[in-house]
């Protein structure tokens, strides 16, 4: 086993800042704004449209075309290094008029930093859209995913954009919306005729079969469903 | 032909090699001892290369650790592709919480990562403590250090016991459950609950220990250790361990960070992150402890992290319970924390307050806040949205479980069959926070 590697050290980017402690007395509004605040103001100008410091933490909201573009410099840039992803997700407002809001949590693990970037969605808008972070961090894959399961929020860029927590077939919508009955859409009869109506020998999708030559080996009724686009449980 | 011996197998029961090295067993030696790769037996079969197979593992597995389903790609027994599904034990946790008060959304936070409920129990009420710009009191802090400690040391026992079990040992298994029952005993003593606590309260707890408490708790820690010592004497240099640990699953420092891995996942792949020191909450940082890293980021070496941070629990207890404070455990603040029973029947003030925080709850000002603790899986964030009222807008739960397993396509892929189980269990899931 030679594929030993040298630890990594947290903090290692900033020697110089006092050592990490528990915040106190943290104000609910202004303090200290993040240093990288005034490198992405100056960097990207108009793309932050709006900054605030709420209990301690730095918020941008930022423009929604440049989102990619600014994710990737602070994750690239040897002054920022924001080189781990912590969330992914989006918040609904009780007021139907405010849009929606995706957010993301980073961390910049060398300079010990915590940022959060906001995109808002504008209410009306057919398709919800943002550009997807996979390709700037692996991480981002399934927290992407639940995120368009839960709130229908499309990811632009996304290899792989899939209901991942409710099942495929899964017709009542997006479950976090506000407009989503905590009970669910269908009733509980129809919940349970649908569950007893699904199929439970077809439990494969034809894309898993299709990766494997297990395929061909399927009885003929079965590959018949499958290939009139039959999926899981249906 | 060239001068191959016959081959020696030797079963070696420290799991190293002569040179030291770790070393899978049955192994060949050449003359001179130096480790020489085993030549295939002849095909039997007609030649299959080329030929993939699907298999399904789960969600009813009893390796899987719960409700997890991979489908496999297989050629031969070595993983070409994994899909992972999740989602069967989805109930719309967060959903649920936008319809509580924040007290009443702790007792879901129970039920998520069962095995460390006072853990997610003192890290919402952190987080909502923010929300309501409310600080705690030195008691209540050292009384929280005491409970994650308690339940981060459950989490890893039971960690272990499985995994144990996953790859073919038993009495570790009994030794560790042995414990997890003396801590169980310990929350039973305090909280009156012993799987789903739900102890902490936003301002507080819902009680102070009770006398001679902290004095079976220093029993505990007293002899904790043994068991530790033990368990390592008996799985760490275990050959059969060794052989089915070593050089699994390796993920690099670079890929662990990027695919958002933490807690022990992380910190086996040789990065110091942990959220107790880098982001400090009750007042880690004057605990004294180390932060165990791994050096090689495989199976092993996760299990050798998690058997240091065992050790490492024991001393932050210790510490806590030197230093422990006289004083009040809640916040003096009736908007938050109910009066006490016998004043909200006499006085008129405390009623009022009794009434208003049970029929309408606290209310924290417009704002959010998100706050990560180092669960025993990592870093687990509780991100909360408040619009002025009662009830949070937003109640996110950052799953550090959702995270690790989702890099598996990854650490499967290429290895056998057998060690996908090995792998699997490395990550420590509980499928209670990946569905949620």
């Amino acid at each position: 086993m030679s594929t030993s590697f040298t630890p990594v050290v947290v903090g290692s980017a900033a020697p110089d800042t006092p050592a990490p402690a528990t915040p106190r007395g943290v104000a609910h509004r202004g303090g200290s704004a993040n240093p990288s605040v005034a490198a992405l103001q100056q960097r990207f100008g108009n793309a932050v449209q709006q900054v605030d410091v709420v209990w301690g933490e730095t918020n941008i909201v930022v423009g929604h075309d440049q989102l990619l573009e600014i994710v990737r410099w602070l994750h690239d840039d040897p002054g920022q290094r924001y080189d781990y992803l912590s969330d992914v997700t989006a918040v609904e407002y009780r007021d139907p008029e405010r849009p929606l809001e995706v957010v993301w949590h980073l961390r910049s693990l060398p300079f010990r930093r915590f940022l959060r970037l906001k995109v808002r969605l504008a209410r009306g808008a057919a398709v919800l859209e943002v550009p997807s972070v996979w390709s700037v961090y692996k991480g981002a894959d399934w927290l992407e995913r639940e995120c368009f399961d839960m709130f229908g929020i499309r990811f632009a860029g996304h290899p792989d954009l899939r209901r991942i927590l409710m099942w495929e077939q899964y017709k009542e919508g997006f479950p976090l919306r506000k407009d989503f009955p905590l009970r669910g859409r269908f009733s509980r009869s129809e919940q349970l005729r649908q569950a007893l109506a699904a199929n439970p020998e077809a439990r494969y999708s034809k894309e898993e079969l299709s990766i494997a030559d297990a395929f061909e080996d399927l009885p003929d009724d079965m590959r018949r469903r499958l290939t009139a686009g039959e999926k899981t449980g249906e | 032909m060239a001068t191959k011996r016959t081959i020696d197998v030797e079963l070696a029961t420290t799991g190293l090699d002569a040179h030291g090295r770790p070393q899978r067993v049955p192994f060949a030696v050449d003359e001179s001892g130096a480790p020489v790769a085993l030549e295939a037996p002849p095909a039997l079969e007609p030649d299959l290369a080329g030929e993939h197979m699907l298999i399904n593992l789960g969600p009813q597995h009893p390796a899987t650790h719960g409700v997890l389903r991979l489908v496999l790609e297989l050629d031969g027994e070595t993983v070409v592709r994994c899909i992972p599904h999740i989602g069967y034990l989805h109930c719309g946790f967060e959903k649920i919480g936008e319809y509580r008060q924040y007290n009443q959304v702790i007792p879901w936070t129970d039920r998520e990562d069962y095995l460390n409920s006072p853990g997610n129990n003192v890290a919402f009420a952190l987080g909502a403590e923010r929300l309501f710009g409310i600080e705690i009191t030195e008691r209540c802090k050292v009384l929280r250090v005491i409970l994650m400690e308690l339940s981060r040391i459950i989490s890893h026992l039971v960690w272990l016991g499985t995994t144990c079990i996953d790859i073919g040992a038993f009495t570790p298994f009994l030794w560790s459950f042995e414990q997890r029952e003396r801590v169980y005993k310990l929350f039973e003593d305090w909280i009156g609950a012993r799987l789903t606590t739900t102890f902490t309260r936003v301002g507080g707890m819902g009680a102070d220990v009770p006398d001679g408490w902290v004095d079976s708790l220093h029993a505990f820690v007293k002899n904790f250790p043994k068991t530790v010592a033990e368990i390592d004497r008996v799985v760490t240099r275990n050959g059969i361990w060794v052989g089915r640990c070593v050089g699994l699953g390796v993920m690099s420092a670079d890929e662990a960070i990027n695919y958002g891995l933490s807690g022990p996942m992380v910190r086996a792949s040789g990065v110091a992150y942990d959220v107790r020191k880098d982001f400090p909450y009750l007042d880690y940082e004057t605990y004294d402890f180390d932060v165990p890293v791994g050096t090689n980021g495989d199976v092993y070496d996760r299990y050798l992290v998690r058997m240091e941070e065992l050790r490492q629990s024991v001393r932050i207890l210790e510490q806590a319970i030197e230093r422990l404070p006289e004083g009040p455990v809640n916040v003096d603040d009736h908007r938050v924390i109910l009066p006490p029973k016998s004043k909200a029947t006499s006085d008129m003030e405390s009623m009022i307050h009794h009434f208003k925080q049970v029929m309408e709850g606290p209310r924290p000002p417009i704002g959010e806040a998100y706050l990560a603790v180092e669960s025993p899986k990592g870093e687990k964030g509780y991100y909360m949205v408040s619009d002025g009222t009662s009830k949070p807008v937003r109640w996110r739960i950052r799953p550090p479980s959702f995270v690790n397993l989702s890099a598996i396509p990854k650490m499967v892929e290429g290895h056998l069959l057998s060690d996908v189980i090995a792998i699997n269990a490395s990550i420590d899931i509980v499928m209670g926070e990946v569905d949620r």
